[in-house]
């Protein structure tokens, strides 16, 4: 069966997309527009490949195993990652950083989500995508900033294409919606990474970016890390829709399961979602399946709303381990790789506890200096005002 | 002819087009609307620059609700100006991305209250993200909200909404009062890195006057700034009405009835909400010793209170009797037939200004 919008689509929009896609995959627009039965796996927990058969392919959504050099350039970047989250919650306790939200078990979708884009593409982020940033080459102690204390936000989004952490849920989806939008207008070939968690589809602004996106027909990644709890409130009070990547059909475009623990099932998801979008596909859904490991900040108690059995299941599904374990038995991994990726790890998690032990010190006078591109008469009267205090202050000593 | 985006149409190009298009019109003063103040505005700007975009409801094929975006589409484009599916945090939003990607969006929101679901986008990242990233991202944006009553709007079509956003750190806000204000205004707008939030008195869409846009044209280029300047809409001596957008000609109007009276009373149109012209409007003031603010929205917490404030702190020793203000009661904004019971009229204001101590 072939769908087709009973209205006719905008201009801008690829009118014989349903032919394309048919010509593409062998398959009809609905079936390329939903997810697959079962969300796509590649590798066993245990670190064994899944057999062809086991990955329950169906025509349209077929993937393609990543290249080695591609999965072991990630790995390094997941083993970065964990290392990265464990040492901002021990900065956390030691009193270095206010709060940090951990993607703690989530490494692998934070890696791909980062990997999959090119130079010139954008990542927008949430706040718990740290590692994401990180792994975007963002610097680690740039991007601690904002959790520091000592302002909103602490790297040049535009340095390497990364918007600025965003705190308020799914409002920077319609940011990525307008920054496709230009380059699509412009003639680049940018694609837009939109990153959000499952709660935040609950948001209104989910709905106008996703329309947005799609109607305005543009190259949007809309990636789902759905960690099954918005801090305590679990997915099933938030949707019953089969699952968040059906939400995809909805607004005409294509939606897909993956299991977010699985990195190379992430890579070979995201990868071709990336490509079709750089060629013309328009948006595109994708939900990974993964855990929040640990509490939603340091200043949340998870035992309160979910049972420790649930965790330690979550803890054997561990994206790090399952992913050492087949790297290794493919005979990509050995000590010498091992030990060098340690290294940089460690080496990352030293650059942090450095950085962020640093105590810099802030400037009062810069609460006036950036609220418009040039302060106000108001704004300099008071800047004045401040100023005077601290001279006061300052002589006062 | 139609202006693209790409990137290979050169500042040149675009101002020959401009040029133009400007020849082309009658030279010296003629008769114009602020709606057509508004619309050459825009045009003016997305043939100077193409990086400025308009987008919102209706602003297409029709030109808007109220016409202001009227042939824009037609001369430049769908990819320049289009009409969104019907979503305001989504046309916030999407501009946001916009303007952090190179662009300067000029959106309409349709009217003062459909833009409320478009307030967390507003005052979360448009007002911020200069600060958040410590001037790494401008937000060269503006938002077009036409406002407040007197054109009998039934609910939701009548909000005096400025205070919200002057309120809000972050954003300009700006409103004018007279046609010509009405195109430099906006140009200056567009032309700002800085987010503006431009409120339109909808019931001065259809005021005229004679303009020359030749002159505005030239001045604009000139680099001349209306932006924290407020004008003195009508000079006077004993008294000073500080009003603006759809106030200043009611007050206007009081200051004609005063002088038959033989008081002289001095109207101040304030035009940039936020930044407040503090110079003018106290050096008013001072001069005559006494003053009414007139607004339409709510009084109690609005733009109208902190004029009042910020004027008896700087000029209080001058104040021969406190400050009165005439305002919007603290009601929702009434049904069309209520609303003139609401609206400040100039009978409310002359008895305001009986009120100003005179007998001493």
């Amino acid at each position: 069966m072939t769908i087709h919008a009973d209205h006719s689509a905008p201009e801008t929009a690829v009118e014989d997309h349903a032919a394309d896609v048919r010509t593409k995959f062998g398959i009809s627009v609905e079936d390329y527009m939903l997810p697959a039965r079962h969300q796509i796996q590649m590798v066993n927990p245990d670190g064994t490949l899944r057999s062809h058969d086991e990955q329950g392919t169906e025509p349209g959504h077929e993937y393609p195993t990543p290249s080695d050099a591609e999965l072991m350039a990630a790995y390094e970047q997941l083993v970065v990652g964990r290392r990265v989250n464990d040492q901002n919650s021990a900065l956390v306790r030691q009193g270095r950083m206010a709060v940090y939200p951990s993607s703690h078990g989530q490494e692998a979708c934070q890696v791909a989500a980062a990997m999959c884009l090119k130079e010139g593409d954008w990542l927008f982020p949430t706040y718990r995508d740290a590692v994401a940033v990180m792994t975007r080459g963002v610097d680690p102690v740039e991007v601690m900033t904002i959790f520091r204390g000592d302002w909103h936000g602490g790297y040049d989004p535009k340095e390497h294409k990364v918007g600025i952490q965003c705190t308020p849920l799914t409002t920077q989806l319609l940011h990525a919606v307008g920054v496709a939008h230009a380059a699509k207008l412009r003639g680049e070939e940018t694609v837009v990474m939109a990153m959000c968690g499952d709660g935040a589809t609950s948001e209104g602004d989910f709905h106008e970016a996703l329309n947005f996106a799609a109607v305005f027909h543009l190259p949007v990644i809309f990636f789902v890390q759905n960690n099954k709890y918005a801090i305590s409130v679990p997915l099933s009070h938030q949707s019953v829709a089969p699952s968040l990547a059906h939400k995809a059909v909805g607004y005409g475009m294509a939606g897909e399961r993956v299991d977010g623990n699985d990195l190379v099932a992430l890579l070979a998801v995201m990868d071709r979602a990336v490509k079709l979008a750089r060629e013309g596909s328009g948006p595109l859904l994708i939900e990974a399946h993964t855990y929040r490991m640990q509490a939603h900040t340091n200043a949340d108690d998870a035992t309160r709303y979910r049972p420790d059995s649930e965790v330690a299941e979550w803890q054997a599904k561990d994206p790090l381990t399952r992913m050492k374990s087949y790297l290794t038995d493919k005979g990509l991994l050995d000590d010498a790789a091992n030990h060098r990726i340690a290294e940089h790890a460690e080496a990352v998690a030293t650059q942090l506890r450095e950085g962020l032990g640093e105590d810099v010190p802030v400037q009062p006078l810069d609460l006036f200096k950036y609220v418009f591109s040039k302060p106000t008469p108001q704004l300099k009267e008071q800047s004045e005002l401040l100023a005077g205090e601290l001279a006061r202050e300052e002589s006062a000593k | 002819m139609t202006v693209t985006t790409n990137a290979n149409v050169s500042a040149a190009t675009a101002n020959a087009a401009a040029s133009a298009a400007a020849t082309a019109e009658a030279s010296g003063p003629q008769s114009l609307t602020m709606a057509k103040a508004l619309n050459t505005a825009m045009a003016d700007a997305m043939r100077a620059d193409p990086s400025v975009l308009v987008f919102g409801e209706d602003v297409g094929m029709l030109g808007g609700v109220f016409r202001i975006t009227d042939g824009l589409m037609a001369e430049f484009g769908e990819q320049r100006c289009f009409d969104t599916p019907l979503a305001e945090s989504g046309i916030v939003g999407m501009a946001v991305g916009m303007a952090i990607n190179g662009m300067r969006p000029v959106i309409e929101m349709q009217f003062d209250a459909f833009a409320y679901p478009a307030f967390e986008q507003i005052v979360s990242h448009v007002a911020k993200m200069h600060n958040r990233t410590k001037g790494k991202l401008k937000m060269p944006m503006v938002i077009r909200v036409p406002y407040a009553g007197g054109i009998g709007g039934v609910e939701h079509h009548c909000d005096s909404s400025e205070s919200y956003y002057a309120h809000t750190a972050g954003l300009k806000v700006y409103t004018p009062a007279t046609v010509a204000d009405g195109y430099r205004m906006l140009r200056e707008a567009i032309d700002s890195d800085d987010p503006v939030m431009f409120m339109e008195p909808k019931k001065l869409y259809w005021s005229k006057d004679q303009v020359d846009l030749g002159a505005l044209r030239a001045e604009h280029d000139a680099g001349t700034s209306t932006e924290g300047r407020a004008a003195v809409a009508r000079p006077g001596t004993d008294a000073t009405l500080i009003a603006y957008g759809p106030s200043v000609p009611t007050a206007l109007a009081a200051a004609a009835a005063a002088a038959e009276e033989g008081r002289s009373l001095e109207v101040i149109d304030v035009r940039t909400l936020v930044p407040f012209d503090d110079e003018t409007v106290c050096a008013s003031v001072r001069k005559t010793g006494r003053a009414v603010v007139i607004a339409e929205a709510h009084g109690f917490a609005s733009v109208s209170s902190e004029i009042v404030a910020r004027v008896q702190e700087r000029a209080f020793h001058f104040l021969a009797a406190p400050i009165l203000r005439v305002t919007g009661f603290d009601v929702p904004f009434p049904s069309p037939k209520l609303e003139h019971y609401y609206l400040p009229s100039v009978d409310r204001i002359l008895d305001a200004v009986d009120d100003l101590q005179w007998e001493d």
